[in-house]
């Protein structure tokens, strides 16, 4: 059944209805008296089986949407107009009591960020044990429940795992758990909210196959809110894209992403890397011109010792042999997954860790003895831009502080000449000088990060770091955010050590790339040639993870398009 | 956990010897001869005695050692429970303190359930109470309790439910009734200061994203609030509570008085006024052997009740 048709039979029975019916829906949040509207007007149907995607920036209104159905809006939000329908019943400002009778066995959820939604003091068996127990299974059955939960989560030993706390998993296996917490209580709707948004794209479409896979077995319908067209493209059967709380345009994945009516929409497919490029992860260099060597890692090893056990010492070798080059006003991208050792080669790099064996060189100077009093001078030359704009600037700072703080440490120029920099720096960022005396939480992600890299241009500095620059922001504002350091790139000819686990990021700015896996350097070269005709098993797995992709392909091979999944 | 649990026993030792170390240091350079001080408790005068009795004394007291051989002499009777005679009193150190000790133990230990059932319930239903006015009302009442002098309401207490009502007595010792009006005094600046600070940590935690996923299962607010709230919120708390209750024994001292209870405290108090050193010794070395070992319990709740903490403990 079609979603139109679900519209058109309102008073069809519960069973066969929509699961969830939103009407002229309006949320609105209360601060001091007044009602700002997150949400308004919305009209959204979701029918059994059906998977909808809902799109849109950061502040769309997409999280309030999900969290309204399920009447888990924070103490301050308010629905101010409109009704909701869940299976049938109206449970519009329904109280707790009411809407927990479709929680969990109605509507389950897969919450924003695995790392933090599981209870810490909790073994994940108890925590999956709660919404078994809730479909009045037989106290003797619900381990044998927990235990096929996890399983069909996709969660390798269940037994062993469901005797653990969450602090012993990965992220992405806790995710699996959170959606295992979901499937457990038989919901006929599961709303995942950027279910992956904090995950490596590898491990994120692995998950995200896996949910797919588990909604389709079982007939359930699946409401996915993601930032990312590319993941919504890939997935849905219909896709909702939200513009400050209104839905501006929804259809098919077909038809919204070939004939977009919206400008806004035409916004979001440029920013999905694959989309934009039908398909493929085009690199933005394929002619490279030689340059002179800025920084030179040379066959690094690093051990870390791990807690002593009965067998003796042991130690977990973070990075093998690994040699890389960063060439001036030059793009090197490493590449991997979370865990293959990268952050530990910029923290060598910088010299913040020494390793194990292997020369570190800065312009031909070898600095891997040097002390931090010998190094502190050359920090002038190399710089530092966080993956996380929200925790890497101190918000007791103005954002002129922020900005001129290098400066101020390493004593360069004066009150004014400081403050002439400064207004410098805003403008080569595109913010305007008004910045200056704002504090960062007046600011958004792509705003922060912005301030991040003036930050770190201040003392002109010849080689940046740049540890996942975009991974904590919204597709559109990872576009402008790499427009921004491809174009300071060629102005100041600054040489950059770009870090990701996404390639089709990487694509975008690296002359060179390097993949690293498990501490090894599996293959390195021109960007062109590694992005297009990569030698490597896992770099091609890399390259497939990109979302959109799926959908471009099919696209590709089932012409005339506009056809369904 | 084995290896963590000795090293936090060493340390805890650590901490008796050095307190003990440091009241000895002190006690020794007050400019005072315990001879004088115990011949005029028996209504003597140091001037009637010869020197050569004067001298006999110091001899049997091990007074006229070095005051090195003399700290050994004590460290080595300490450990042995043996803390000497009492300078003021004709008895033993031991005989005191084990005479007065069981009442005071009792009065805390009272106080202490006291202060972890009123400080629990407080945080409890201000936080789950969804009625604003009742939960703006006990969100406010700790600030009350921090801030009224325990003096005064054990005096306020006695006056309303001694002499007003005349439900329970307002001196004595003996009796599970002379117990009730001391430990609620004792109690409520603790339960106060544990109601605040739990209180505010059980909104912090109901605000957790793992709450909202709680919340998603479908589970009841009370469920939420036992199961998943409390113990996470409760993390905070145990620091404090182990402070609590090493102040709790201190004040003990103040409540002892005011109910006139015969205690430590009571103890503690002549004996400091009249410089029976020993005996204040003693009661040190008895104040931070408390202090030590409910810290000691605090820790061990803390890997208990934490799986990241007992994590660590287990790779140390």
């Amino acid at each position: 059944m079609s979603a139109e048709a679900a519209v058109d039979s309102p008073a069809a029975r519960p069973d066969s209805g929509p699961i969830v019916e939103l009407s002229g829906l309006s949320v609105g949040y209360q601060q001091r008296g007044r009602t700002t509207l997150a949400v308004e007007d919305v009209n959204l149907t979701i029918a059994p089986g059906e998977t909808v995607a809902v799109v849109g920036e950061s502040g769309s209104g997409k999280t309030t949407t999900a969290n309204a159905i399920l009447g888990l809006l924070p103490s301050s939000g308010v629905i101010t107009a409109g009704r909701i329908r869940i299976a049938g019943t109206d449970v519009t400002g329904a109280s707790d009591r009411v809407l927990r009778a479709f929680r969990g066995n109605v509507v389950g959820l897969v919450p924003q960020d695995p790392m933090v939604g599981l209870n810490p003091t909790m073994r994940i068996g108890g925590q999956i044990a709660e919404v078994v127990r809730r479909r009045g299974v037989d106290k003797r059955l619900v381990n044998a429940e927990v235990i096929e939960a996890l399983e069909r989560a996709g969660v390798d030993q269940p037994v062993v795992r469901a005797r653990q706390y969450p602090g012993a998993l990965s992220g992405g296996l806790r995710q699996r758990v959170l959606i295992a917490i979901a499937i457990a209580g038989h919901p006929r709707l599961i709303v995942a909210d950027e279910p992956t948004s904090a995950l490596d794209v590898t491990v994120q479409r692995r998950i995200l196959d896996h949910l797919g896979g588990l909604v389709a077995e079982t007939g359930t319908s699946l409401l996915i809110i993601t930032h990312d067209l590319g993941v919504a493209a890939d997935r849905a059967d219909r896709v909702v894209v939200m513009q400050r709380g209104r839905i501006v345009e929804q259809g098919e994945p077909a038809a919204i992403l070939l004939r977009p009516q919206e400008p806004y929409t035409r916004h979001l497919i440029a920013a999905a890397p694959a989309l934009s490029h039908a398909g493929g992860v085009v690199p933005c260099f394929t002619d490279v011109t030689p340059a002179p060597e800025v920084l030179r890692l040379d066959g690094i090893g690093k051990d870390f010792r791990l807690p002593r056990t009965a067998s003796g010492e042991r130690t977990f070798r973070a990075l093998d042999d690994v040699s890389l080059s960063v060439r001036a006003g030059q793009t090197l991208g490493l590449v991997g997954e979370s865990g293959s050792g990268k952050t530990t080669a910029l923290r060598i790099a910088m010299g913040l860790e020494k390793p194990t064996q292997g020369r570190v060189h800065l312009d031909g100077v070898d600095i891997t003895d040097a002390g931090w009093s010998e190094l502190r001078p050359l920090r002038r030359r190399f710089q530092l831009v966080h993956q996380n704009p929200y925790s890497s600037l101190d918000p007791r700072f103005t954002v002129a502080q922020t900005i001129a703080e290098p400066l101020v440490s390493f004593r360069v120029g004066d009150r004014a000449s400081r403050a002439a920099r400064v207004r410098e720096l805003l403008d080569q960022v595109a913010l305007p000088a008004a910045f200056a005396d704002r504090k960062p939480a007046e600011l958004s992600g792509g705003q922060r990060q912005r301030v991040a890299i003036a930050r770190s241009l201040a003392l002109e500095p010849e080689l940046v770091f740049l540890d996942e620059p975009v991974s904590a922001l919204d597709v559109s504002v990872q576009e402008q955010i790499l427009t921004l350091l491809l174009r300071l790139q060629q102005d100041l000819g600054v040489g950059y050590l770009f870090i990701s686990h996404d390639l089709a990021v990487v694509a975008q700015l690296a002359h060179h790339v390097a993949v690293l896996r498990a501490g090894r350097i599996i293959e390195s070269g021109p960007a062109a040639d590694i992005l297009t005709a990569p030698v490597e098993e896992h770099t091609r797995e890399l390259l497939g993870a990109v979302p959109g992709q799926r959908f471009a392909a099919e696209l590709a091979a089932s012409a005339p398009p506009g056809t369904k999944r | 956990m084995p290896r963590y649990l000795a090293g936090r026993v060493a340390q805890a030792l650590l901490v008796l010897w050095a307190a003990y170390t440091v009241t000895f240091i002190i006690l020794n350079v007050l400019p005072s001869d315990p001879i004088t001080l115990q011949l005029s408790a028996g209504g003597a005068d140091v001037s009637q005695l010869t020197a050569a009795q004067v001298h006999e004394l110091k001899a049997h007291y091990g007074l006229d050692d070095p005051i090195v051989v003399q700290y050994f002499h004590h460290l080595w009777g300490a450990l042995h429970l043996d803390f000497g005679m009492s300078l003021t009193q004709n008895v033993s150190v031991g005989s005191l303190i084990t005479d007065k000790l069981p009442s005071t133990i009792t009065l805390t230990a009272v106080a202490v359930v006291f202060m972890l059932v009123f400080g629990l319930a407080i945080a409890f239903l201000a936080t789950y109470v969804q009625w604003r006015p009742a939960r703006t009302l006990l969100a406010r009442l700790p600030a009350v309790g921090v801030s009224l002098p325990q003096f005064f309401v054990g005096l306020l207490l006695i006056q309303v439910f001694s002499f007003s009502l005349t439900w329970l007595p307002a001196t004595g010792t003996h009796g599970w009734k002379t117990l009730v009006l001391p430990a609620i005094t004792l109690a409520l600046p603790g339960a106060a200061m544990l109601a605040q600070l739990l209180t505010r940590s059980l909104n912090d935690t109901w605000r957790e994203p793992y709450i909202v996923t709680a919340r998603a299962k479908g589970l009841s607010r009370w469920t939420i609030q036992v199961r998943h709230a409390l113990r996470n919120a409760s993390l905070p708390a145990l620091t404090l509570l182990g402070v609590l209750v090493g102040y709790t024994v201190v004040n003990a001292v103040v409540v002892e008085t005011v109910f006139s209870r015969n205690g430590i405290g009571q103890l503690a108090q002549q004996a400091v006024l009249g410089q029976d050193v020993p005996v204040v010794q003693a009661i040190v070395l008895i104040a931070a052997g408390l202090f030590v070992v409910v810290n000691l319990i605090v820790d061990l709740l803390y890997s208990l009740l934490d799986p990241r903490v007992a994590r660590a403990a287990r790779a140390a």
